[in-house]
């Protein structure tokens, strides 16, 4: 092997074997893209975000909430398209998809609810309200219903402390809950 | 009547609650965009700066740095030509917080014009609005302004004929507390994880890409039209001699109180009259416990401490922060532990990982309450939680999270430690129980 190669010299051999390791670790821990097509309206959006910012790393964030805004989540071909699309890599992207709690890395039902379990609405009655939806959808924080319609996660402080306890649903803001109004108020989700 | 408000409300006076907020010929109507016109026709940006340095502004998102004094660190465009960036901080997730949401969504032109006159100030080349991704009605609403602003040439090139240019972006974040940490917030908007940086560098030398930036507060940049307008001498009577900062500032109330909501006062006013008067007092039945002045990471106060002036100093003479100057009361039906535990499970959860104090200390220290409010606490706990509140003091760290985790905590033990003590007491009896058995 080593008359076949024009460099014998050892360490070339090794810096060779380890670029290669580098490829398998690399193939092994990111998601492949095979499976996922990026629509054009995606590409095209994601273009658009680029024109805000003076270096185009800084638009990973609204292009991961591009491809939320159709999949609902970021499915994990889609990682590896962005990185593409904005010239960083797929690493990267993951890095950005996994720091922030509003991109999503697994599916979630067609509603979100997010509720807030910050200090003014703890004082005001959190406790009794999650349970309510708890009861209501038979579901815990971080879950899905079997039947998708609806996923409860917990959220920090969103700021209509004044009207707590608060949670959004999608992108509705609704203050003042009590565990009798839950039951209506999740009716409108369908 | 909108006249009269400007004279004693600035901040607020063009928001009428269940009114849309004021389109541009509106917001012009009543004086908008004076400030604008002002600064870029008879006003150089060192004048800018220099008025607000007069003034005694002080950043409004819980620091109390000088704002004036933050824009002067900005090196001048012949030591640094080239870019440089204003960044409002819109992040606002301080839990108890919700003033900056009001003034986004209910007057987004104020904010414009507040970010066109500081960017002028700073000769910023861009300015981004860092705007937390819960905040859809402040989202649409300040890119509808932007809009009208850039079509009436207020944004874009050579601004009213000034040479000068500036383009306004919303940059809508994906969550997470850290966010709010400016260096932080810089790595999150060149499309980061938010683990916030060293300083120094300081933002105004070396920021966003490198460049000089300058990172506001929403509340701090809407003063600053009006100062313009009006004079540092006018801005700093505002005060009505409450305190030696000026202005008016918004302060709050949320918790089991009869009225909670949020008002525009002179800075200095009493918490006791935000809480009695403006918040008509505790819900029937309850009496106020503590309070924290301005967010889950300031110290908390006692009842005895409500008749002090609420600004940076006098808050933080009394052992606290002014914080974001939002009252969160604790009434007496609450058992401390829970509380300080509910604060300690937001920063745990919120910690961005980057340094082991903050990303160990803080889940250490939830699992010590979790404990304790199960009446498992066991003898030792309550001096190991008084370890973290040195290990994880200023300066441990890498930033300012794992500290202000601490301050509610230090408080607590130290105003509430007999209801801490009681959680180990009972593990004690347990034990003994368990040991006759």
């Amino acid at each position: 092997m080593s008359t076949a190669n024009p460099s014998s010299n050892p360490s070339s051999n090794l810096a060779a074997d380890v670029i290669k390791l580098a490829d398998l670790v690399a193939s092994a821990s990111l998601p492949p893209s095979d499976g996922y097509v990026m629509s054009d309206e995606e590409r095209h959006e994601i273009e658009e975000c680029l024109h805000h910012y003076d270096d185009n790393r800084a638009a990973s964030i609204d292009a991961l909430k591009i491809v939320q805004k159709k999949h609902g989540w970021v499915p994990d071909g889609a990682i590896a398209e962005i990185g593409r699309a904005i010239g960083i890599p797929a690493a990267d992207v993951e890095g950005v998809a996994t720091f922030y709690n509003l991109i999503f890395r697994r599916p979630v039902g067609r509603n979100v609810i997010k509720i807030c379990d910050s200090i003014s609405c703890y004082l005001t009655g959190y406790d009794e309200v999650r349970n309510a939806i708890s009861a209501h959808l038979r579901i815990n924080l971080g879950q899905t219903t079997p039947d998708n319609r609806f996923t409860l996660l917990p959220i920090c402080c969103l700021g209509a402390c004044d009207k707590g306890p608060v949670a959004m649903i999608n992108d509705d803001t609704h203050g003042n809950l009590s565990p009798d109004t839950i039951p209506a108020l999740l009716e409108q989700y369908k | 009547m909108t006249a009269d408000l400007s004279e004693t409300k600035p901040l607020t006076a063009r928001i009428v609650p269940g009114r849309a907020p004021l389109n541009l010929k509106e917001y012009e109507a009543v004086g908008g965009y004076r400030a604008v016109r002002k600064a870029l026709k008879e006003m150089t940006p060192a004048d800018v700066t220099k008025a607000v340095k007069e003034s005694n502004l002080r950043g409004r998102g819980g620091a109390g740095f000088p704002t004036g004094v933050k824009w002067g660190l900005v090196p001048s465009l012949e030591k640094a030509p080239g870019k440089r960036y204003l960044v409002c901080n819109a992040d606002e997730m301080e839990p108890g917080t919700f003033k900056d949401r009001l003034l986004m969504e209910s007057d987004p032109h104020q904010m414009v014009e507040s970010m066109i006159v500081a960017g002028y100030a700073i000769q910023a080349t861009r300015a981004y609005i860092f705007l937390r991704g819960e905040y859809i009605e402040a989202a649409k609403n300040l890119n509808a302004a932007i809009a009208e602003a850039q079509a009436a040439g207020y944004l874009g090139q050579d601004i009213l004929g000034s040479g000068w240019s500036m383009d306004l972006h919303v940059h809508t974040g994906a969550g997470r507390y850290i966010c709010g940490e400016e260096t932080a917030l810089i790595n999150s908007l060149e499309g980061r994880r938010a683990n916030p940086r060293a300083k120094p560098p300081f933002p105004a030398i070396a920021g966003l890409w490198g460049r000089p930036t300058v990172v506001n507060n929403v509340e701090s940049l809407c003063n600053v039209p009006h100062i313009v307008n009006n004079g540092s001498a006018w801005f700093l009577g505002l005060n009505q001699g409450k305190s030696k900062d000026g202005g008016t500032k918004l302060y709050g109330c949320s918790g089991r109180a009869k009225k909670t909501g949020i008002w525009e006062l002179p800075i200095g006013t009493t918490a006791r009259e935000i809480l009695e008067v403006h918040a008509g007092g505790m819900k029937d039945g309850l009496k106020l416990k503590a309070w924290l002045p301005g967010g889950a990471s300031t110290d908390f106060l006692m009842p005895e401490h409500l008749d002090l002036a609420m600004d940076f100093d006098t808050i933080a003479k009394a052992g606290s922060r002014m914080g974001t100057g939002l009252l969160t009361v604790v009434d007496d039906r609450q058992n401390m532990v829970s509380v300080v535990r509910n604060l300690e499970d937001f920063f745990a959860r919120e910690s961005c990982g980057w340094c082991t104090p903050c990303r160990d200390g803080l889940p250490w220290t939830y699992k010590t309450l979790v404990a304790m409010e199960k009446g498992e606490g066991r003898p030792g706990d309550i001096e190991q939680l008084e370890k973290m509140t040195r290990f994880l003091a200023p300066g441990r760290p890498f930033c300012a999270h794992a500290p202000g985790a601490m301050e509610p905590l230090q408080s607590a033990l130290k105003f509430f430690r007999g209801e801490f003590e009681a959680t180990i007491k009972k593990i004690d009896q347990t034990t003994a129980s368990h040991a006759a058995a």
